[in-house]
C-alpha cells in the first residue's frame, strides 16, 4: 500500500480525543478520598501487575502527586497505558469492596490522574542501579518489550531493545484505538525506557535463527516480545476485498487522512465480520468516520469474546448487531465492494470450547449492502517462533515458569506466550517483570563475560 | 405534626433555629430575608465599639474533600455605622413580630458605655440582649469579649451593669477558651443573667500554606489567630452544654441555655437539645449553604419528632442528660464485645488492621472454608475472581477488650455491633471500690489481688 505524502491534510478531527475526560483536581481528591484505603486490599491483588492500588490512591488524597505516580510506575512501568486500556471491569474496579453495593472506586482514571502528573512534567521516577557489565537484547517494544527492559535497566543491565515498525510501543501504539489512548501515551513509554539508559533501534526486524544467534554471541540473554501476527484470512470468495481491521486502526491513530482516500478509505456503509474487542474497535472506528456499522456474527451475544462492557460501549457508539450471521462471500462489482452475501445459522450441540456450534440454515442467503468489508477475528499465532526453533504449544512460544523457553538464554513473554486466558496489555507487563527478574537471577548467577 | 415553638427566657419563637451573631444576621435586609426563609430568631451581629475589619480573614478546614469542615475567622464585631444597626433592628422587628430579634452587644468595660448602649437596643424593640464575652481577638486586646469571659469577677460585674438597667432578658454568650466552662456561667448567673448561651469561637490558627509558607488566611503576609467554629467544635460544644446543665448551680437557677457550635443538620440540632439546649443558633452552616438550609432542620426535626413521639421542644430537651456520669461513676463490671455481620462485612479488613496494629489483637480472618489464613495473595493470581475467595474477619470474643475501634473504623453502617455480654465480673464503680476497698485503687499488689479475686484478667 502506497505511504506518499498525504493527499488530504490532517485536520485535527481526525485525531479523536480520549473517550473519558482526565479528572480535574477536584474530582480527583474526592474520588481518592472515597477509598476505603483497604487492608490486603482486593483491587490490589485483581491487578495482575499488583500495583499498590489503596497507597496510590491514598497519595492523591494527601496531594503527593509524585510519590503516587511512583507506587504505580514501580509495580508497572506502563501504568500510563494501563490506566487508559485496562478492562477494569474485569480486574481491580471489579474486585473493590465499594462494588457489591455501591459504585467502585474509579481506579483507572485516578491512575491515569498520577501518571499524566508526572509525565506531563517530565518527572524522573527511577535512577538505574550501577551497570552490572551485562546485558540483554529485547525483541519487541510492545508493552512486554517495554516492560522488561525498563526492568533490567533498572537492575543496571544494559539493554538494546529492537523493533522492525517505525514507531515504539507495539499496539499500544498502533492497534489500540485513540479514544482509549492516544499515540503520545505509548510514545512517552518509549521515551521514559530511553531515559533510564535502554538503547531502542526501531526499523530493526529479527527474522530467522541466524540472526537469533548473533544476538546470542553478543548479549548475555535474549527476551522476545513478539506479539501476535495479522488478521488471519477468511476463506471466502471476494477476500481481496476485504480491509484488515488492525489496520484501519493503525491507520486512525497514526495516519488518519488514509480512511477517507485511497485504498483504505472507509464507506458510508461497513460491515465488521467478528465479535472481539478488535472487532468493536474497528466499528468504533467506522462509526468515528460517520460510517453507518454493522457487527456480523455467527453466534449470539451470549458467545461474543468481547468484553461485556465494550459491547455496551459498542451499542452506545451506534454499532449494530447482526447474530447468527456468517459471511459466505464478498460481492464485487468494478472492483467496489457492494455487499457481503451471508447464511443465517442457527445453534446446535456444544462443541469443544463449551460453546453451542454454530449450524447455516439451509436456504437462508441473503445480501447485506455495503461497501466496505472490515475482518476482525483476531490475530494469527506468532510464526516467527517456529522458525527460530523454539518449542511451541499450540502455536504459541513455550516457556517455563521463569518464562524461559526451550532455547538456554532466551525467554519469551506477552501475546506470543499467551496460551491461555486473553491477552491483555497488563498481563504482558507482568510477564516483563518476572522474566526481568529471572533473568537477573540467572545473569547475576554467572560471571561477566569477558569482552 | 410536633410543635417546634419555643419560649426561651420569655422570648418567643416559633422554632428553636436562630441565626448566631455573626456575618449571617450582619444586616436586615439579610436577617428580613433569613426571616423569609423561615428562621425562628436571629442573634444581630454584634454592635457596640468603634471597629475597623481587616480583609482575607476567613480561614477553611477540608477534610476527604469536604470543604469548612470548620472555618477559622479573624472578624470583629459590626463595623457598620451603630445608628444604621440601630434602625434596621427597629425595622426588621416592626415587620417580623412572631420571630426572636435578639442583640448581641459588646462595649467597653464601664457601666456607662454599657447603659447606653442597652437603652438604645431597648429603643428598637428587640426581644433580647446577648453578651458576647467570646470575641477570641481583637476585641479581648482591647479588654472586651473575651478578656471579660475568661475572668469570672468581670463577667459577673459586666453582666450585672447590663441586668441592673433592663427590662429585656439578657443572654450572656461565653467563651469555650477556658479551663472550666462552669465558673464564667456561674459568675454570669451571680450578675443577674436570664439565659446562657454557648459556645462562641475557639481559638486557632488555622493552617500553614505548603506552596508559600503562608500562615492561612494571610492578612498581607501576616497571621494572627483567629476563632474557630462550624462541624468539627460540635463535640466540644456538646461537652459544656453538658457540663453546664449537670451543674447544680446551673441547674438550681433554672435558666436555659441556647446551644451552638457546629450545628450543620437538624440531627446535631437534636443532640443539642437532648442534652439539655432549649434553643439553637447557626452561624458556620448557614455561611456554607445560605439560608436555605432552615428548610429541612425545621422539617426534619419535626418528622423526627413525630417519629419518637415528641409532641413538643420541652418533651425533648434534656432527655439524654440522665447518662451524664463521671468516670468513677462507670460501671467497672460492664463488658461489651465487637459483633462482625458477615452478611454486611465487604471485607475491606480495615477492623483487621485496627485490631491487630493498634488494639487487642483479636481479630482473625478465616476462609470461606472456615480454614484461619494471614492476610497476603498470590503474585501470580489476578483478576476480578480474587475477591471471591475473600477471608472474612471474625472476633475471637474472649480476647476482646471491647474497645469499640473497629466498629468505628468499619465503613457499613451496623455491621459491627458492640454487643453486652456478661462479664462475670461484679458491678461496682471506681468510686465505690476507692470508698470500699481504697488500697485497691492505690497500689498496684491490691490491685492484682483485686483482679484475681474478680476474675479480670488483662491480655
Ligand atoms: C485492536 C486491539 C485492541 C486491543 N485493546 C486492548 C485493550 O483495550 N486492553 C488491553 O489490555 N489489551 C488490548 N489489546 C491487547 C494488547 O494490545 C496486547 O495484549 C499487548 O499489546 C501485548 O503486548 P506484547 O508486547 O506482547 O505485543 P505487541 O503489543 O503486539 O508488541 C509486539 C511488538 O514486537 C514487534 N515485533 C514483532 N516481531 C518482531 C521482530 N521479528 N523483530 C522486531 N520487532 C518485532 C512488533 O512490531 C510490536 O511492536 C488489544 C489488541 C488489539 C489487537
Ligand atoms: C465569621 C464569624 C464571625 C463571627 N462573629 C461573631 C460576633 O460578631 N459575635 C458573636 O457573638 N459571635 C460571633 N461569631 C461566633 C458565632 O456566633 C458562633 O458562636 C460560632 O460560629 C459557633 O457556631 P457555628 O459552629 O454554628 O458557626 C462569629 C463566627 C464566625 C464564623
Ligand atoms: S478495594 Fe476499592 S475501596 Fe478498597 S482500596 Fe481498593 S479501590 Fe479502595
Ligand atoms: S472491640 Fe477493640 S479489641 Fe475488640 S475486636 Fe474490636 S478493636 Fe479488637
Ligand atoms: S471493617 Fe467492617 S466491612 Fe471491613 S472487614 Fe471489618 S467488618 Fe468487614
Amino acid at each position: 500500500m502506497e505511504r506518499s505524502s498525504p493527499a488530504v491534510p490532517e485536520p485535527e478531527v481526525y485525531r479523536f480525543q480520549e473517550a473519558l475526560p482526565p479528572l480535574t483536581a477536584h474530582e480527583a481528591t474526592v474520588e481518592a478520598h472515597r477509598c476505603l484505603y483497604c487492608y490486603d486490599a482486593p483491587c490490589m491483588q485483581a491487578c495482575p501487575t499488583h500495583i499498590d492500588i489503596p497507597s496510590f490512591i491514598r497519595k492523591i488524597s494527601t496531594g503527593n502527586l509524585r510519590g503516587s505516580g511512583r507506587v504505580i510506575l514501580e509495580a508497572n512501568f506502563l501504568g500510563a497505558t494501563c490506566a487508559r486500556v485496562c478492562p477494569v471491569q474485569e480486574l481491580c474496579e471489579g474486585a473493590c469492596v465499594l462494588g457489591k453495593d455501591h459504585t467502585p472506586i474509579q481506579i483507572g482514571r485516578l491512575q491515569r490522574y498520577a501518571t499524566d502528573h508526572i509525565f506531563e512534567r517530565g518527572v524522573q521516577v527511577f535512577t538505574p542501579s550501577p551497570p552490572t557489565g551485562r546485558s540483554v537484547a529485547v525483541i519487541g517494544s510492545g508493552p512486554a518489550g517495554i516492560s522488561v527492559s525498563a526492568e533490567l535497566a533498572k537492575l543496571g543491565h544494559r539493554v538494546t531493545l529492537f523493533e522492525r515498525r517505525e514507531l515504539g510501543g507495539g499496539l499500544s501504539t498502533y492497534g489500540i484505538i485513540g479514544l482509549r489512548e492516544p499515540v503520545e501515551v505509548s510514545l512517552r513509554e518509549v521515551e521514559a525506557v530511553q531515559n533510564l539508559g535502554v538503547e531502542v533501534r526501531t526499523g530493526v526486524e529479527l527474522t530467522d535463527r541466524e540472526g537469533l544467534d548473533v544476538l546470542l554471541s553478543q548479549y548475555d540473554a535474549v527476551f522476545l516480545g513478539l506479539g501476535l501476527g495479522a488478521v488471519p484470512a477468511l476463506g471466502i470468495p471476494g477476500e481481496e476485498a476485504v480491509l484488515d481491521g488492525l489496520t484501519v486502526i493503525e491507520a486512525s491513530k497514526v495516519e488518519p487522512w488514509r480512511l477517507k482516500v485511497g485504498p483504505l478509505a472507509l464507506g458510508k456503509r461497513v460491515v465488521v465480520i467478528g465479535a472481539g474487542n478488535t472487532a468493536i474497535d474497528a466499528a468504533t472506528v467506522g462509526r468515528r468516520h460517520g460510517a453507518e456499522v454493522e457487527i456480523v456474527y455467527r453466534r449470539t451475544e451470549h458467545e461474543m469474546t468481547a468484553y461485556r462492557h465494550e459491547y455496551e460501549f459498542a451499542l452506545h457508539e451506534g454499532v449494530r448487531f447482526t447474530f447468527l450471521t456468517q459471511p459466505v462471500g464478498v460481492e464485487v462489482e468494478d472492483g467496489r465492494v457492494t455487499g457481503l452475501r451471508c447464511v443465517r445459522m442457527s445453534l446446535g450441540v456444544a462443541d469443544a470450547s463449551g460453546r453451542p456450534r454454530p449450524e447455516p440454515v439451509p436456504g437462508s442467503e441473503f445480501v447485506i449492502p455495503c461497501d466496505t468489508v472490515i475482518a476482525a477475528i483476531g490475530q494469527e499465532k506468532p510464526a516467527l517462533a517456529a522458525q527460530l526453533g523454539l518449542a511451541l504449544e499450540n502455536g504459541y512460544i513455550q516457556v517455563d515458569d521463569g518464562l524461559q523457553t526451550s532455547l538456554p538464554r532466551v525467554y519469551a513473554g506477552g501475546d506470543c506466550i499467551r496460551v491461555r486466558g486473553s491477552a491483555s496489555t497488563v498481563m504482558a507487563v507482568q510477564d516483563g517483570k518476572l522474566a526481568a527478574a529471572s533473568i537477573h537471577a540467572a545473569l547475576m548467577a554467572s560471571p561477566v563475560a569477558a569482552d | 405534626m410536633a410543635d417546634l415553638s419555643v419560649n426561651f427566657a420569655g422570648i418567643r419563637a416559633p422554632n428553636p433555629f436562630w441565626l448566631a451573631s455573626a456575618p449571617p444576621t450582619n444586616s436586615g435586609m439579610q436577617v428580613h430575608r433569613a426571616f423569609e426563609h423561615g428562621w425562628g430568631g436571629a442573634v444581630w451581629k454584634t454592635i457596640g465599639a468603634p471597629v475597623l475589619n481587616i480583609s482575607n480573614r476567613y480561614g477553611g478546614l477540608s477534610l476527604g474533600g469536604q470543604r469548612l469542615v470548620a472555618i477559622n475567622n479573624v472578624e470583629l464585631i459590626s463595623d457598620r455605622p451603630l445608628e444604621v444597626n440601630l434602625r434596621e433592628i427597629a425595622e426588621v422587628k416592626r415587620m417580623w413580630p412572631d420571630r426572636a430579634l435578639i442583640v448581641s452587644a459588646m462595649v467597653d468595660a464601664d457601666p456607662k458605655a454599657w447603659r447606653e448602649i442597652v437603652m438604645q437596643i431597648e429603643d428598637t424593640g428587640a426581644d433580647g440582649i446577648e453578651l458576647n464575652y467570646g470575641c477570641p481577638q481583637g476585641m479581648s486586646e482591647r479588654g472586651m469579649g473575651a478578656a471579660v469571659g475568661q475572668v469570672p469577677e468581670m463577667c459577673q460585674l459586666n453582666t450585672h451593669w447590663v441586668t441592673s438597667v433592663t427590662r429585656l432578658p439578657v443572654i450572656v454568650k461565653l467563651t469555650p477558651n477556658v479551663t472550666h466552662i462552669t465558673d464564667p456561667a456561674h459568675a454570669a448567673l451571680a450578675g443577674g443573667a436570664h439565659a446562657l448561651s454557648l459556645i462562641n469561637t475557639i481559638n486557632s490558627v488555622m493552617k500553614v500554606d505548603l506552596d508559600t509558607l503562608l500562615v492561612t488566611p494571610s492578612i498581607g503576609g501576616q497571621a494572627t489567630h483567629g476563632g474557630y467554629a462550624g462541624p468539627a467544635v460540635k463535640p466540644i460544644a456538646l461537652h459544656m452544654l453538658s457540663e453546664l446543665m449537670c451543674d447544680p448551680t446551673v441547674r438550681a437557677s433554672g435558666v436555659p441555655i441556647c446551644g451552638m457550635g457546629g450545628i450543620q443538620t437538624w440531627r446535631d440540632a437534636a443532640e443539642f437539645l437532648l442534652l439539655g439546649a432549649s434553643a439553637l443558633q447557626v452561624c458556620t452552616a448557614a455561611m456554607h449553604y445560605g439560608y436555605r438550609i432552615i428548610e429541612d432542620f425545621v422539617d426534619g426535626l419535626s418528622n423526627w419528632m413525630d417519629d419518637k413521639g415528641f409532641a413538643t421542644l420541652a418533651d425533648v430537651t434534656g432527655r439524654s442528660l440522665p447518662q451524664m456520669s463521671s468516670f468513677g461513676g462507670l460501671d467497672l463490671g460492664y463488658q461489651a464485645v465487637a459483633r462482625i455481620d458477615p452478611d454486611k462485612c465487604i471485607q475491606c479488613d480495615l477492623c483487621y488492621v485496627a485490631c491487630n496494629d493498634t488494639a487487642h489483637q483479636c481479630i482473625d480472618l478465616y476462609s470461606p472454608e472456615g480454614v484461619k489464613v494471614n492476610p497476603g495473595f498470590n503474585v501470580r493470581d489476578g483478576g476480578k475472581q480474587v475477591a471471591q475467595g475473600r477471608a472474612t474477619p471474625v472476633v475471637r470474643e474472649p480476647d476482646c477488650v471491647g474497645c469499640a475501634l473497629c466498629a468505628n473504623v468499619c465503613p457499613v453502617d451496623g455491621c459491627i455491633e458492640m454487643v453486652s455480654v456478661p462479664s462475670g465480673r461484679p458491678s461496682v464503680t471506681w468510686d465505690q471500690l476507692t470508698a470500699t476497698r481504697p488500697a485497691v485503687t492505690q497500689e498496684w499488689a491490691a490491685m492484682e489481688a483485686y483482679r484475681k479475686e474478680a476474675g479480670i484478667e488483662i491480655h
